[in-house]
């Protein structure tokens, strides 16, 4: 009769255990999602800025018409594109035209004083940091993601429920060398 | 871990809580029994009791904020604190707090709010005026990690209510010191019943301030400053901030003994010789110094 009890204990045990840690990927996996949406919102915000920035610097320095098709040629890119690689790429093209861009700047002492412009310039460092911080934290979710995966014992029912390693947003190695500016 | 120190905060709050209502039962029990009244003391002790924690729990922020002369600042008024705080929420995948700024020349800041939806951010002029970006950036982490791991709730509560009890301690031993030159008409029983009071409360005051020491340890500011650098990913620029914090010699005026757990560096001024010396067991916060080195190991 105890070992009965016993036998129904561990097996109450082991679905709760089951349960929970079924629970627990499931709320990981729809972090990572929700992380992975947060970096959208955080390159719309960009996208919505390029403009602004753009027809504030034109005001002062119409003639740099080359910087500014290259600015909008990155921003439709980046748009347009459909597989995260190839947004990878164009989003890298945008921070580095827009580097370029503020380069040329410094050659317009009143556009660096005009207060829309700074006003401007905050937002885009801001906005550009909240990126980086929104890849941050989609890797952080990524890292415990999949550690529950890999790890054992949560790696067995992660295997029969097919929760598979996700991957981590990686920066190309053209976007972390620095930027060539040609005048 | 940092899941472990957010279990340990919020069984401490609810420790402290019930630490709480506990003393004021007691109270009301005493004083029930000193005036004959009967259960109508612990009846009232217990209203007392409840309304009071309730209160601690949802508004000891407000309370903070308004100790400390906090306006909250809109993200015109601010541009660049509100777009650090906000990027630096990110990082962290919290929502982003309500942003403060006290009117004060020094630099210091603190956090607050019982959990990260209801938290709020306070920085001083001082701040904003002495620290660059980088620097702006490594102070908000540590505080943001306060809000992540709890520790702005447990120190809400500590203040709101150590503050409660501190407050009916003091205003029990007045009366009972006035009561004294005051009257000498009173029953025996009576008096001999205020000076056990009017003791108690005296042996309670400095307990109350150990308690509140404990409960917010200075193990947490390297804890924060840590899981702080985990959000920047950038040592450098906390240590710098704190290396400002520690050139600058000004006091924050509107601090006091009870909010002082609360900010990244002690508000208060330092003691030199033996009452410096004396005061530093009960300091809140470990020195800069230490807080540099350990930093510079990461």
């Amino acid at each position: 009769m105890i070992a009965l009890w016993i036998i129904i204990g561990v097996v109450v045990l082991l679905l709760l255990i089951f349960a929970g840690t079924y629970n627990r990927l499931v709320a990981l996996r729809n972090r990572i999602d929700n992380a992975w949406s947060q970096i959208g919102v955080q390159l719309k915000r960009r996208y919505d800025l390029i403009p602004n920035l753009v027809n504030t610097v034109k005001g002062y320095a119409a003639h740099e018409k080359e910087i500014f098709e290259k600015v909008a040629e990155a921003r439709n890119a980046a748009i347009s594109a459909k597989t995260v690689p190839d947004q990878a790429q164009a989003e890298n093209q945008i921070t580095g035209a827009l580097r370029q861009l503020f380069a040329v700047v410094e050659a317009y002492p009143d556009l660096k004083a005009n207060q829309n412009f700074l006003a401007l310039q905050e937002e885009l460092t801001a906005t550009e940091g909240r990126i980086a911080f929104a890849r941050q934290f989609y890797n952080d979710t990524v890292l415990s993601y999949n550690n529950k995966v890999q790890q054992f014992p949560s790696r067995v029912i992660a295997g029969m429920f097919n929760f598979t390693p996700r991957e981590f947003f990686q920066v190309e190695e053209a976007a972390t060398g620095p930027v060539n500016v040609q005048f | 871990m940092l899941y472990d120190q957010l279990e340990n905060n919020v069984r401490r709050s609810w420790f402290l809580l019930a630490g709480f209502v506990v003393v004021v039962l007691a109270a009301g029990y005493g004083f029930g029994l000193v005036f004959r009244a009967g259960p109508i003391g612990l009846i009232i002790a217990a209203i007392i009791a409840v309304i009071l924690s309730w209160t601690s729990y949802r508004s000891g922020d407000k309370v903070v904020l308004r100790l400390s002369r906090a306006r909250e600042v809109t993200p015109q008024e601010e541009p660049r604190l509100h777009n650090i705080v906000e990027g630096l929420a990110i990082a962290g995948g919290i929502p982003k707090p309500r942003v403060y700024v006290v009117e004060d020349a020094a630099p210091n800041a603190f956090a607050t709010g019982r959990d990260p939806a209801h938290a709020s951010i306070a920085v001083t002029r001082g701040l904003l005026d002495k620290m660059n970006r980088v620097e702006l950036e490594g102070v908000i982490a540590h505080e943001l990690s306060h809000v992540k791991n709890r520790d702005t709730l447990v120190m809400a509560i500590t203040v709101t209510l150590v503050g409660i009890l501190v407050l009916l301690a003091d205003w029990t031993l007045r009366s009972f010191f006035w009561g004294v030159g005051g009257r000498d008409d009173r029953n025996g029983d009576g008096a001999a019943v205020f000076v056990v009071i009017g003791l108690v409360a005296a042996i309670f005051m400095p307990i109350m301030a150990k308690i509140m020491q404990m409960a917010v340890s200075r193990r947490r500011e390297f804890y924060a400053d840590a899981s702080g650098v985990q959000l920047t990913r950038y040592p450098p620029g906390l240590i710098s901030a704190l290396e400002k914090l520690k050139a600058d010699q000004t006091v924050v005026h509107t601090a006091v003994r009870a909010t002082e757990a609360l900010w990244i560096e002690s508000p208060l001024q330092h003691q030199e010789g033996f009452m410096g010396r004396l005061n530093r067991l009960f300091d809140t916060h470990p020195p800069l110094d230490e807080r540099i080195k350990v930093l510079r190991e990461l």
